[in-house]
């Protein structure tokens, strides 16, 4: 099984190793204060993720997945170590990188427009509202603009969402369990929806799940994470062209490979 | 039918009672039917109106602005939050002398009585809502691009109003009783003066209670309108989100 997964992490074959490195995280270490003792929740993570990858994230729930997320968009300063976007040390959050939260983030008190234009305030109206159809399009919520969020379903919420995010037109987007909430046949839709949104937009994506099969279907590269302190375990090239078959044999045995990589980071 | 036994149990003990003065229902309606012709008592009405809309207001507009500051500087807080707790349990009332001297007896000192009954209950109704917005709405205005000032207004501002409205119908309430009880002592005008009158003038405790009724009733009407209003707004956000 392991020999598979080192075949794969060697070549680097979906991304061209010609791409622009976009985001680097650089020897990344975050200790949070609990009845003030210093835990160790990241220790020393090196990633490097090239313009317009799409990266998962996977590991067991605490292992500091959220984290290191948020520390790369950003929201939670490191405690060692440092994020480059381009080159520049991340300080703080950015428009031109945007994260989307589990359909909680969506405004309440906005209508499914408002949400989608919220980050448009120095358009002027006629070009906030041309881009706020365009991406209410893309997402496909046509005939909802003047809805209120708790009208709308959860999967509609995450398109929303989404949505928000794809108007500012930012470089990079980090997902946290977007659709982790959601039922499994609309998890599978939106799953689809944001591969095309990804392919047609180009954007960088770091994207974390706990979900295997969600990694392997999604991702250019999968980056197993390990628990206490968190670790990058390993990182698996998904050298499967899209759409996926996810019934190949080429598939299973990458899922499995992961399967496998994280059966061991439980036994720990 | 539950009101008609209370009217009638009170017609009942006040009958049991002749020699007291206190007036059974059907006096009291006599006296409120007595009020109206003279056009006095919407004036009074529309006084004690007045000085809950102007003490109410003031105090909406400052605590507010105020208590969205302070509630997203965490170390303002820290700084305030002391003067807030011994300002707290000291009632509206204490303060009608100081009311009386600074703004002597008048429209002034009942709005300011007021304002200082509202002002507190709000401040702190705000900076326990900014205290509870998720910090996905505020992460996410950030990660936008605003700064603290577009953020209060955009973000934090529409999270809390579903509290804010609980808040608002609360201090409401409480403004109408601050009203009251200054109009008893702070100026000649208004419900609560024509209590302590009609008893002064020759206790005329039918008039006294006719009052009384009269303030529940304009209470409840006030309260009925800030509860429409909360209604809408909650329709709005929905029900789920209210918490
Ligand atoms: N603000 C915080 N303060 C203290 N501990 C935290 C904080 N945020 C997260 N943790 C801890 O860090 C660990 C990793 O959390 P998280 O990144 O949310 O994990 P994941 O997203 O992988 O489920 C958990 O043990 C969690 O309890
Ligand atoms: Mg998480």
């Amino acid at each position: 099984m392991t020999s598979v997964l080192a075949g794969s992490s060697a070549a680097g074959a979906v991304p061209s190793a010609a791409t622009p490195i976009k985001l680097r995280v650089e020897n990344l270490g975050i200790s949070f204060q609990r009845d003030g003792v210093l835990m160790p929740v990241l220790g020393d993570i090196n990633l490097e993720v090239r313009d317009g990858e799409f990266v998962c994230l996977l590991g067991p729930s605490g292992c500091g997945k959220s984290t290191l997320l948020n520390a790369m968009a950003g929201f939670l300063q490191p405690t060692s170590g440092q994020v480059l976007v381009d080159g520049e040390a991340v300080r703080g959050p950015d428009p031109r990188r945007i994260f989307v939260f589990q359909e909680r983030g969506v405004f309440p008190w906005l209508t499914v427009a408002g949400n989608i234009g919220f980050g448009l305030g120095k358009l002027s109206r006629e070009e906030r509202a041309k881009r706020v159809q365009h991406y209410v399009q893309m997402v496909g919520l046509e005939g909802f603009e003047s809805s209120y969020p708790h009208e709308l379903s959860g999967g509609m919420k995450q398109r929303v969402e989404v949505a928000r995010a794809l108007a500012v037109n930012p470089d990079v987007m980090f997902l946290d369990e977007p659709f982790g909430a959601l039922d499994s046949i609309t998890r599978m839709i939106m799953r689809g929806e944001l591969l095309q949104i990804w392919q047609a937009e180009r954007k960088t994506i770091l994207f974390v799940t706990h979900d295997i099969d969600e990694a392997v279907q999604l991702a250019d590269r999968v980056v197993v994470l390990s628990a206490r302190p968190g670790r990058i375990q390993r990182i698996v090239n998904v050298d499967l062209p899209h759409p996926r078959d996810i019934s190949s044999a080429r598939y299973l045995e990458l899922r499995d490979g992961i399967l496998a990589e994280v059966g061991l980071a439980h036994r720990i | 039918m539950f009101a008609a036994a209370l009217l009638a149990a009170w017609q009942l003990a006040v009958s049991l009672h002749p020699h007291q003065l206190m007036p059974g229902p059907w006096k009291t309606a006599q006296g409120i039917a007595d009020l109206f012709p003279h056009g006095l008592i919407a004036k009074y009405i529309i006084a004690s109106v007045f000085r809950v809309t102007w003490g109410f207001f003031l105090a909406v507009l400052l605590a507010i602005p105020l208590g969205l500051a302070i509630g997203w500087y965490q170390r303002a807080e820290l700084a305030v939050n002391p003067i807030l707790q011994i300002l707290r349990p000291i009632s509206p009332l204490a303060w009608i002398p100081i009311a009386i001297l600074w703004f002597g007896v008048g429209d002034m000192a009942a709005i300011f009585l007021i304002f200082i009954g509202c002002f507190l209950p709000l401040l702190l109704a705000v900076i326990d809502a900014v205290r509870a917005v998720p910090a996905v709405y505020i992460n996410a205005g950030r990660n936008f691009g605003l700064k603290p000032v577009a953020l209060m207004r955009r973000v934090l501002y529409p999270a809390i109003v579903p509290r804010l409205m609980t808040g608002l119908r609360i201090t409401l309430g409480i403004a109408w009783l601050v009203v009251v009880a200054a109009e008893m002592i702070a100026v000649n005008s208004g419900l609560g003066f024509l209590i302590v009158d009609a008893r002064n003038a020759g206790n005329r405790y039918d008039l006294v209670v006719a009052g009384m009724v009269i303030i529940g009733v304009v209470g409840l009407l006030l309260d009925y309108g800030v509860r429409s209003l909360e209604r809408t707004s909650s329709l709005r956000w929905g029900f789920e989100e209210k918490r």
